[in-house]
């Protein structure tokens, strides 16, 4: 029996003529405990976020809400603003500065949407709990809750986003690759669970030390050059192989490599066999010259002896790479170990979060 | 009823740091020595709150009342020890913290009941409720921003109180508002009381206090120093406050007012000796209970024959007003003392006073009504009143009611 049955059965038995009537009064010393010590219990934390879904929702609404509150356009604006972005880059890429990338705007776009949402996740985040200084001090609710909210906001602004892209894809009349459109769902999952780890970290941090907001916006601008988005990855493989391991190495990296995979895809330009190569086929190593099955294509061929597998999808006009052409079940390994690693950061972020929420009240 | 707030050993330690230094440069700096006092501002404070009662914390500014109600609301964890509070439970530190100016009051509801805990059909349901409790029908959808700070804070009041909590926290927040939302809102505290939910009361307002709590922890210097029925432990506290010379004591601003009195010219003719005062109970507990009986019992030397002597008494309030006061011939119709030692007792039936300390004044008065010796303040008694009337005189009265139909609750028609 919850408290609100209790409360509600209360109610009901009022309906006598003189509600200063005696009540029966329920013996409220059986209600279920709630413990507040020092103690950090993670299970019954994660329960009260759970518990506290709702308020998730509300406040994901309310940001939403508060940032367009008086415009005209409201929502609106999420998507003008980054087809407007596309747009420019569509323009200056094909016209004045050839990256010999073909539909460069595509490609920037596909990795660009799952950036800004850990971006723009991260920088609210951070700030969140000093920002709610006011309901952090007087109200006790998971306060986790703050820092996920701007993940869910963030999230929200994503879908914004990617409406533009399917906008623009149809309207360049781009097809993604459907066969690698279920990466893009694990490629999200993980990229959620990855910035609500950095994001619950950071808020707790921030609390204490108020830098924290600010290196963040360094930091994430350093990183964004350390992850390929404007340029490709294979660029950095074959300028060297072990920085291209290097870059593996960032999940946001293969969270952002698994984005343009799916939606940037194969490039239709591959008109002529590559190079000969021994490679891998369904298993088989095959030596002789490879015929292209279909116009878009996929090469997988052995690298380092048939452990990692790379493939090329080649552009039409300068023959170089552009995506690292990992076949599907690569993708699949390296999003569940980022996926298993982003769990554990999770994890290690709510018991930090945990072990200082106690004094946020003081400290803000 | 079992305990619906179980306090168990909860300390908390804060750090006041002499600089603070919240940037990273001056934390690199400073590293490993950072300067600070460590302060306990709860101190192995333990306690039971029964189910249904209302309780409050009273102590001094900076004596860690509002940090303890903290704990028990989980806005802060204890340094050590715990707290276990069971059912759901509402704080009101704050009314209306967490309001959004930008948003409408409906907007602001949903969002302040929720992050108080409620589901969102649970707020559906009691929408209407809260919305009429603040009486904010016609601006509802207006954004809170042109709200006046009255309408903000019954809007916080009402979300509040419609939560329904089994445990309601309260800070400061009842005296808020016109008197009519006062009124409203300790009628609703009342509701909760007869309800059986626990309220945690934390004040300046010694009287409201004392009208709405059926216990109070007195707290200082983060310890609990007493658990106290609200007449004894309201005394409590002020002893403390006058320990503490917070308060200056009542007696320096009475000498200004009393009035001067008539000395005799027979001066010390009799002199008034020991004052012993007795009433039931006296040797469990340092108060009588009201209506009982007070017997006061006053020595006095005669030195030399006397005619006509009466004696006086007053009792006075701890504010100085004159609750009885009357003087007596001490031999009816006349008589003359010789000298030798005697003793009067002042007995009277009943005390019906409400709670409080009282002062007796006693003198002694030749033939012409001028004052031969005086004993100011002769005793004091504490007086504990078991219910929750304020004032000085506890009046008794009968609750006839006359009612269209009338059943038990536990009746079933």
């Amino acid at each position: 029996m919850s408290a609100n049955d209790l409360a509600t059965s209360v109610d009901e038995e009022v309906e006598g003529p003189l509600s200063a009537a005696p009540v029966a009064i329920p013996d409220r010393s059986q209600l279920p405990p709630r413990v507040v010590s020092s103690r950090l219990r993670i299970l019954p934390r994660i329960r009260d976020i759970w518990r506290s879904r709702e308020l998730f929702v509300f406040l994901v609404r309310k940001d939403l809400k508060v940032k367009y509150k008086g415009s005209v356009l409201g929502l609106l604006w999420s998507m003008l603003n980054p087809a407007v972005t596309l747009l420019v880059y569509y323009v200056v890429f094909k016209y004045f500065l050839k990256s010999g990338t073909p539909n460069f705007a595509l490609y920037l776009f596909s990795g660009l949407i799952a950036w800004n949402l850990f971006l723009t996740a991260l920088i609210g985040a951070s700030s969140s709990i000093v920002a709610n200084a006011g309901i952090v001090k007087k109200v006790s609710f998971p306060r986790e809750i703050l820092a996920l909210a701007q993940v869910g906001t963030s999230t929200m602004f994503f879908f914004f986003q990617s409406i533009v892209l399917v906008l623009f894809l149809i309207g360049f009349q781009y097809a993604p690759d459907w066969s690698y459109m279920p990466l893009l769902l694990f490629a999200l999952v993980d990229l959620i669970v990855f910035t609500s780890a950095l994001a619950i970290f950071f808020s707790a941090i921030n609390v204490y030390l108020r830098d924290i907001e600010h290196l963040i916006a360094v930091l994430l601008n350093a990183w964004f050059w350390g992850v390929p988005i404007i340029y490709s990855f294979n660029q950095v493989y074959h300028h060297a192989k072990w920085l291209g391991y290097v870059y593996l190495v960032d999940p946001m990296t293969i969270i952002i490599l698994s984005f343009q995979r799916a939606i940037y895809g194969r490039v239709a330009f591959v008109t002529y066999p590559i190079q000969q190569v021994p490679y891998v086929l369904h298993g088989k190593i095959v030596t002789h010259a490879v015929t292209v099955r279909t116009v878009t294509q996929q090469i997988p061929y052995v690298l380092h002896g048939a452990i990692a597998y790379r493939a090329h999808v080649v552009s039409a006009a300068t023959r170089t790479v552009q995506l690292a052409d990992y076949p599907y079940h690569f993708y699949l390994l390296l999003l569940g170990i980022v996926f298993v690693a982003s769990l554990v950061m999770l994890f290690a972020a709510m018991v930090i979060f945990g072990r200082i929420e106690g004094n946020f009240a003081e400290e803000l | 009823m079992g305990a619906a707030i179980e306090i168990q050993n909860v300390s908390k330690r804060f750090r006041l740091y002499h600089e603070k230094y919240t940037s990273l440069k001056e934390r690199v700096l400073h590293a490993g020595h950072v300067p600070y006092e460590e302060y306990w501002a709860v101190n192995g404070v333990s306690a039971e709150i029964e189910a249904g009662k209302t309780v409050g914390l009273l102590g001094r500014n900076g004596s860690g009342k509002s940090t303890l109600l903290k704990c028990i609301a989980g806005i802060l964890q204890p340094t050590s020890g715990q707290v276990v509070v069971r059912g759901q439970l509402a704080a009101m530190l704050e009314l209306g913290a967490g309001f959004q100016p930008e948003l409408s009051g409906r907007d602001n509801i949903y969002l302040n009941a929720s992050l108080l805990g409620l589901s969102r059909r649970d707020i559906d349901k009691r929408f209407d409720a809260i919305v009429a409790f603040a009486e904010l029908d016609q601006f509802i959808d207006n954004q809170v921003k042109y709200y006046s700070s009255g309408m903000y804070v019954r809007l916080g009041f009402a979300v509040a109180v419609n939560t329904e909590p089994d445990v309601l926290l309260v800070d400061e927040v009842l005296a808020v508002g016109d008197e009519r939302f006062q009124q409203k809102c300790l009628s609703k505290v009342e509701e909760f009381q007869r309800e059986g939910r626990t309220i945690v009361v934390v004040s300046h307002s010694v009287e409201m206090m004392r009208s709405v709590c059926s216990e109070i922890l007195v707290i200082e210097r983060g310890e609990l120093v007493k658990t106290a029925p609200p007449g004894q432990a309201i005394r409590a506290f002020r002893d403390l406050l006058i320990d503490t010379g917070m308060v200056p004591p009542e007696s320096v601003e009475e000498e200004e007012t009393t009035p001067v009195v008539m000395l005799s010219p027979v001066r010390r003719a009799v002199e008034l000796g020991k004052v012993t005062v007795e009433y039931r109970g006296m040797d469990e507990h340092p108060y009588l209970e009201s209506g009982d009986p007070l017997t006061i019992r006053l020595e006095f030397e005669v030195a030399a024959e006397i005619e006509d002597v009466s004696f006086g008494v007053s009792i006075v309030s701890e504010r100085g007003d004159i609750v009885f006061s009357e003087v007596r011939h001490a031999i009816y119709g006349g008589g003359i003392f010789s000298p030798g030692v005697g003793e009067i007792a002042l007995v009277f039936d009943a005390i019906p006073l409400l709670d409080g300390r009282f002062t007796v004044n006693l003198d002694v008065r030749d033939s012409r009504g001028l004052v031969i010796d005086v004993l100011e303040p002769a005793c004091q008694f504490e007086v504990m009143y078991p219910g929750r009337a304020v004032g000085l005189i506890a009046l008794g009265f009968n609750f006839d009611l006359t009612a269209p139909s009338w059943r038990n609750q536990h009746e079933h028609p």
